[in-house]
């Protein structure tokens, strides 16, 4: 097993006749995961790649297909009325890959979906992926813009603000030759959909997941609620990294959510309440991996 | 973002939250028409992005960026020695800020001073009240001394700001009568722009009650959200380039995402957690880095070149760092980009690349069959430690 999504998991993608949800589409499908469909409101009838049905609806695409997650690439402007249809139409999960949508629009996507039981991963985030067994973890579930052929299907859970340094873990486990369960970007937004501390609590439920980095970095107190939780909780062993120690307070750091604002959210506090929970803390991001494989 | 206090009155205004009369100046035969205008006693005040303005000393000896004064020609005078100078306060730094305007408002009587704010509360995921009787004081100290004078109240965002909840803060202030009243429309205002502006916050301090029974908002800090800005004409069209540090202007022309930092090692990163890491690693092998720039996940050769041309226009750089993870983004991409933008400026620095991903191998070829000099790096640690060598050989 993985956490959330699994090689035959049936996906859509929201706005996948759009330039970059198309080129995304097109590399999940290389990868052997099941894109069954496509929304763009006024394009449905079309059929993308010659083999997935475009609708114009959520609602519709399900019905039709079984899809049991939505993938958003909607630009910004029009996202949170996205993941919105997606939660009306019944979705598990919305995987919101969409960058830069204004944290009013997400406070109130948030506030919506209270007590649903569909689950938002992102925004601002690179997706989730669960590797396969074929070459270059191909056959397996690849959802948002993460380079698949980078993973290797093994026993690390992978948890991360940040997509570049999701893949520089994901790199380095797959160079230990340990391999991932399943790797999840949670995104870089201040209002986001699934925190550090959910994803911890479905990796220690996932016996395929054997140990866990996770990756965290400056704004918000995520790291630490998460950490709290595994000093107690979780029997799994646990390596972490946080950036932006050098950041400069009350500066957004690329991610609108990587901001350290009246002295909280630093990446001090952070490590140090990693390290008070038991977390091994990498001092470098070479080193996420070595430290988790100290561990084992 | 930021904006200036005359813009901040003016939203102010716009959404009628009341605060004293007042208008900007541009020179000094304006500030003394304002000032007649107004009438009786006015403040002066230089219009820059800094706090600590009253206690700021000008690069041309004139003390103070506030003035007082009842008299228009003196205002005037006042205004001419501010006007094209450089103020220096404990937020500025020594390079200090040109000031291009002020701002000349009615000086009101103070009978007692308050605080008040609508902040983004990213934990609560809603907008919350945050209010004091302790007000025109660092806020930040009252919540470390006296935690019991702060007033806290969370906003539901679906069902909006409640009659109770503005009774409960106007009681918790102490105001009672027509001046419980005047708060009550100040704080539905306040909301009402907050929520329109999409603000991230929204500060008064302080606001302050008058003998004469007025309630008035004497200063104002707004933050935004600059994933926002899109949908905020009006707010974008306040921005002032020229109160921003120049290399961020440039490459925000460019949609670089750039900050500039103090140190001498400059770095050119794709994707933000990377960015801000390789940050660190510098610091962690004792260097010290020139800036945080994450040109994206779809950079082009044009990009790469202009990050390249603002990275070298900071004379503290000594070496610069390239650290791509090219997931999607393709290394040659980075690789042409280099080639050109040392074919266009010249480099004459150390230069420590380190590529990894998606068509690595193409992007090393190019590399080493151009003519550029560089130092290769196998990994991140690799890199940070070979560059700090080069800047200190």
């Amino acid at each position: 097993m993985s956490i959330l999504v699994q090689p035959d998991t049936k996906i859509l993608i929201q706005g996948i006749t759009g330039s970059f949800g198309g080129q995304h589409a097109n590399l999940s499908i290389e990868y052997g995961t099941q894109v069954v469909a496509g929304v763009t409101p006024g394009k449905g009838g079309q059929v993308f790649a010659e083999t997935v049905p475009v609708f114009n609806t959520v609602k519709e695409a399900v019905s039709e297909t079984g899809a049991t997650v939505s993938a958003v690439f909607v630009p910004p402007p029009f996202a949170a009325d996205a993941i919105l249809e997606a939660v009306d139409a019944g979705v598990e999960l919305v995987v919101a890959i969409t960058e830069g949508i204004p944290v009013m629009d997400m406070m109130r996507v948030a506030a919506k979906m209270q007590g649903s039981s569909t689950r938002l991963i992102g925004p601002n985030c690179p997706g989730i992926v669960t590797p396969g067994e074929g070459p270059q973890s191909s056959g397996g579930c690849r959802i948002g813009i993460a380079p698949g052929y980078i993973h290797k299907k093994g026993s690390v859970g992978v948890v991360s603000r940040s997509g570049t340094l999701t893949y520089e873990a994901v790199w380095q486990t797959t160079q230990l030759g340990l391999g991932q369960s399943t790797c999840i970007g949670i995104g870089g937004d201040p209002i986001n959909g699934t925190s550090h501390l959910d994803i911890l609590k479905l990796f220690n439920e996932d016996p395929e997941t054997e140990s866990i980095i996770m990756i965290g970095e400056i704004g918000g107190d995520a790291e630490e609620q998460a950490a709290a939780w595994a000093k107690e909780h979780c029997n799994k062993p646990i390596a972490a990294f946080i950036a932006g120690a050098t950041a400069p307070p009350g500066r957004r750091m690329g991610h609108a959510g990587a901001i350290i604002s009246g002295g909280k959210g630093t990446a001090e506090a952070k490590k140090e309440a990693l390290v008070a929970a038991g977390i091994a803390v990498a001092q470098t991001p070479s080193e996420m991996g070595s430290t988790l494989a100290k561990l084992l | 973002m930021n904006i200036h206090e005359y813009q901040a009155k003016e939203l102010f205004a716009k959404y009628g939250v009341p605060t004293p009369a007042g208008k900007v100046a541009e020179n000094a035969d304006e500030a003394r028409a304002i000032a007649s205008e107004i009438g009786g006693q006015v403040v002066i005040k230089a219009q820059v992005h800094a706090g600590g303005r009253g206690k700021g000393t000008f690069k041309n000896g004139f003390q103070g960026g506030v003035h007082l004064s009842a008299d228009p020609d003196e205002v005037a005078s006042l205004a001419e020695k501010m006007i094209g100078q450089t103020l220096v306060t404990h937020q500025t730094g020594e390079i200090g800020k040109v000031v291009n305007k002020v701002m000349v408002a009615q000086a009101v009587d103070i009978e007692k001073e308050y605080y008040l704010a609508i902040l983004m509360d990213r934990e609560g995921r809603c907008p919350v009240i945050v209010a004091s009787e302790e007000g025109g004081v660092n806020i930040e100290e009252v919540a470390e001394t006296n935690p019991e004078k702060i007033l806290r109240s969370a906003i539901d965002p679906l069902a909006g700001l409640q009659e109770n909840q503005v009774r409960e803060i106007s009681e918790g202030l102490g105001f009672q009568g027509d001046i419980a009243t005047r708060f009550a429309g100040l704080l539905d205002a306040l909301h009402e722009l907050f929520l329109s502006c999409d603000c991230s916050m929204v500060e008064i301090n302080p606001l302050v009650t008058t003998p004469d029974g007025q309630l008035l908002a004497l200063d104002a800090k707004f933050g935004f959200d600059d994933n926002a800005l899109y949908r905020q004409p009006e707010i974008a069209a306040m921005r002032d380039t020229s109160e921003e540090d120049p290399r961020e202007v440039a490459a925000s022309e460019y949609d670089l995402n750039y900050i500039g930092l103090d140190g001498n090692i400059a770095c050119l990163v794709n994707g933000a957690g990377l960015a801000m890491a390789t940050m660190d690693i510098i610091k962690y092998y004792g260097g010290e880095p020139a800036n945080f720039l994450d040109v994206g996940g779809g950079a082009t050769e044009e990009q790469v070149t202009n990050a390249f041309k603002i990275i070298l226009a900071d004379a503290n750089v000594k070496g610069i760092l390239v650290n791509i993870f090219g997931g999607i983004m393709d290394c040659n991409v980075i690789a042409q980009g280099i080639v050109a933008a040392c074919k266009q400026v010249d480099l004459g620095i150390p230069l420590i690349v380190r590529l990894e991903g998606n068509n690595v191998e193409a992007g090393k070829e190019t590399l080493s069959r151009s003519d550029v000099n560089l130092i290769a790096a196998d990994d991140l640690a690799d890199a940070a430690q070979k560059a700090v060598a080069a800047i200190a050989a």
